[in-house]
């Protein structure tokens, strides 16, 4: 032991004061970062904590459930058309994903490849739709599906995404410019199409980028408030998770327990989506900023 | 190509010029327009609604936007400090960016409630003062901003792969230079990814000014039982604090059907958005390095 201490004990007193500090700002580091950690998760905590309590127990003062009352999670089944809410949620979301993949894989090709009149200031109208806040438009996208006649429906929330979406468009372009060209032109040269090349080169080179893509959509739809709020929020069978639980207390009478357990559930595909696709998140979210 | 540049027109191009027709004609969607002239503009003086709008959309983007900007920059600092368990502290730090916004705002005006939520019986317990949170108009757009915060996983991803790209060289050469800590951070990393940070600012200015859900949600639920949707019953709540300028909009436009009068708002967001944008753009000049604007 005194050997030990011995030889730590440095000849010169600056170098240990500074040591010293070191030490000490490591663990304000570590501190200040184990601190946030918890902060960040201690919301979980309390909402999971809401969900199995008695209603009785989340106005208490008491913060630990007991008895746990699991069974608030059959509750919500059976007092709300929670399933139906999350079919609609899912339809919506799914047909949206198809539709962004379809429409936006080709264009961003064309933008990123191939050589045409007007490509620049297509572009330029791509970064244009990404930056417009979207109430900016939505007067006239409104009267025209009202007259449609199809307001009430999920149809103006799912069609438009057949059309091309601004922000995947230029994900997926910015990401196609990274493959190397050589690829795409011996397959030319091999006397192959373009929408052959796009299909058998590019689509499988650019895999991360379209998987990215793909949740991104998927995530949007399913998150989405103000598109339900608007088209289907006086059309309760076709209402989505987000406008169901934002009237959920007015509209059912439930009490925070309740509604905290339809948070949970409504939050919880979404995490199981991140852990099961965690790469294809980090990748996705670093290309949009590196690149913009 | 086709199929898309019909897309662009249907979806953008000509809503785009419609919004600027309607905004000069008087409209209920259910006899055709009517031209009025600047009537729309005009009544924006008179509104009573307009101006409160105005300055909450304001104060997210004095407040809101710093805030959460400069905290995503503090975690993925952190972050990027951390010798083990970075991998781990990312996916904690990014986990409630997931949360579906109406989940997160539910959960949070249930966190801050009034004395029966956890936060407010922990102060209790501390012997501290409960404040009202999301029933106090001085205080819902700073619980908003806490939520905001901690849905700051985005930018944070965003800032911590630009710090890990700063070129280890330049903090050796600084540190030789006799740099301390926070020298380093304010001459090498901040210059380094300074066009990260425009990146930041200008989407967050961007969605500040549409900012709605979070808004409408927590002033709806935390305004009562009344609040269905439609009804307006609490907008705002409390007082008008929560009443930012696309929620105005949207009560005029899709509550009230004031089509014109919505797309007048919508024009002059436009407006706006454009001014700051291109403000951003041109400071950036003075303190992005290495670039002119973006791209």
């Amino acid at each position: 032991m005194t050997s030990t201490v011995a030889t730590r004990v440095d000849p010169l007193p600056t170098p240990s004061r500074q040591r010293r500090q070191h030490v000490l700002l490591l663990v304000a580091q570590h501190s200040i970062t184990i601190a946030l950690a918890i902060a960040f998760l201690v919301p979980f905590v309390f909402i999971t904590l809401t969900a199995l309590m008695t209603d009785g127990q989340a106005l208490s003062p008491r913060l630990w459930p007991s008895p746990f009352r699991w069974s608030n999670f059959y509750d919500v089944f059976a007092n709300t058309d929670l399933l139906r809410y999350a079919g609609n949620t899912l339809l919506y979301a799914g047909l949206s994903t198809v539709g962004v993949l379809l429409s936006s894989v080709p264009v961003a090709y064309a933008l990123a490849r191939l050589r045409w009149r007007g490509r620049n200031l297509a572009l330029i109208i791509v970064l244009a739709a990404m930056m417009l806040p979207s109430q900016v438009t939505i007067v006239p996208q409104y009267v025209m599906f009202a007259k449609l006649g199809w307001v009430g429906h999920l149809s103006p929330l799912i069609v438009p995404n057949f059309f091309g979406d601004a922000f995947s468009i230029f994900l997926l372009r910015q990401f196609f410019l990274t493959i190397p060209e050589e690829y795409s032109d011996s397959a030319r040269c091999d006397g192959a199409g373009e929408w052959r090349i796009l299909l058998k080169v590019v689509v499988p080179l650019a895999r991360p980028a379209i998987a990215a893509v793909g949740l991104f959509s998927f995530l949007y739809a399913w998150n989405d408030f103000f598109g339900p709020l608007l088209y289907v929020g006086e059309a309760r069978g076709n209402w989505t998770l987000s406008v169901a639980l934002a009237n959920f207390r007015s509209l059912y009478h439930v009490q925070w327990n309740l509604t905290m357990a339809a948070t949970l559930l409504f939050m919880l595909p979404v995490v199981l989506l991140f852990f099961a696709a965690q790469k294809a998140f980090v990748q996705g979210v670093t290309l949009t900023g590196v690149k913009g | 190509m086709s199929p898309w540049v019909i897309g662009f027109s249907v979806f953008f191009a000509y809503p785009l010029v419609t919004t600027a027709y309607l905004s000069f004609t008087h409209y209920d969607l259910l006899s055709s327009p009517r031209w009025v002239g600047l009537a729309n503009y005009r009544f924006m003086g008179a509104d009573p609604n307009f101006w409160p709008g105005v300055r909450n959309s304001l104060w997210m983007i004095v407040f809101f936007v710093p805030a959460t900007v400069v905290f995503a920059f503090c975690v993925a600092l952190t972050v990027s400090k951390a010798r083990r368990g970075a991998g781990v502290l990312r996916t904690i730090f990014y986990l409630p960016t997931l949360a579906p916004p109406v989940a997160a705002t539910l959960g949070f005006v249930y966190l801050f409630n009034a004395r029966t939520g956890p936060v407010d019986k922990i102060l209790g317990w501390l012997h501290l003062p409960q404040p009202l949170w999301f029933d106090d108009p001085h205080l819902s757009k700073p619980s908003l901003t806490l939520l905001g915060m901690w849905g700051v996983g985005t930018i944070m991803i965003i800032f911590l792969a630009s710090l890990l790209d700063v070129p280890e060289q330049l903090y050796e050469a600084a540190e030789l230079d006799g740099a301390n800590a926070w020298q380093r951070l304010v001459h090498v990393t901040l210059p380094a990814i300074s066009p990260v940070i425009l990146f930041a600012v200008v989407t967050g200015v961007i969605d500040a000014l549409q900012y709605f859900t979070q808004g409408y949600v927590a002033g709806t639920v935390a305004g009562g039982g009344d609040s269905g949707v439609g009804s307006g019953g609490s907008l705002g709540y409390p007082e008008g604090s929560t009443l930012f300028y696309p929620v105005w909009l949207f009560q005029q436009g899709f509550q009230y059907f004031n089509m014109g009068y919505a797309s007048a708002m919508a024009v002059a967001l436009f407006v706006i958005a454009l001014a700051v944008t291109i403000v951003l753009l041109r400071s950036a000049r003075h303190w992005v390095s290495g670039v002119e604007g973006v791209q």
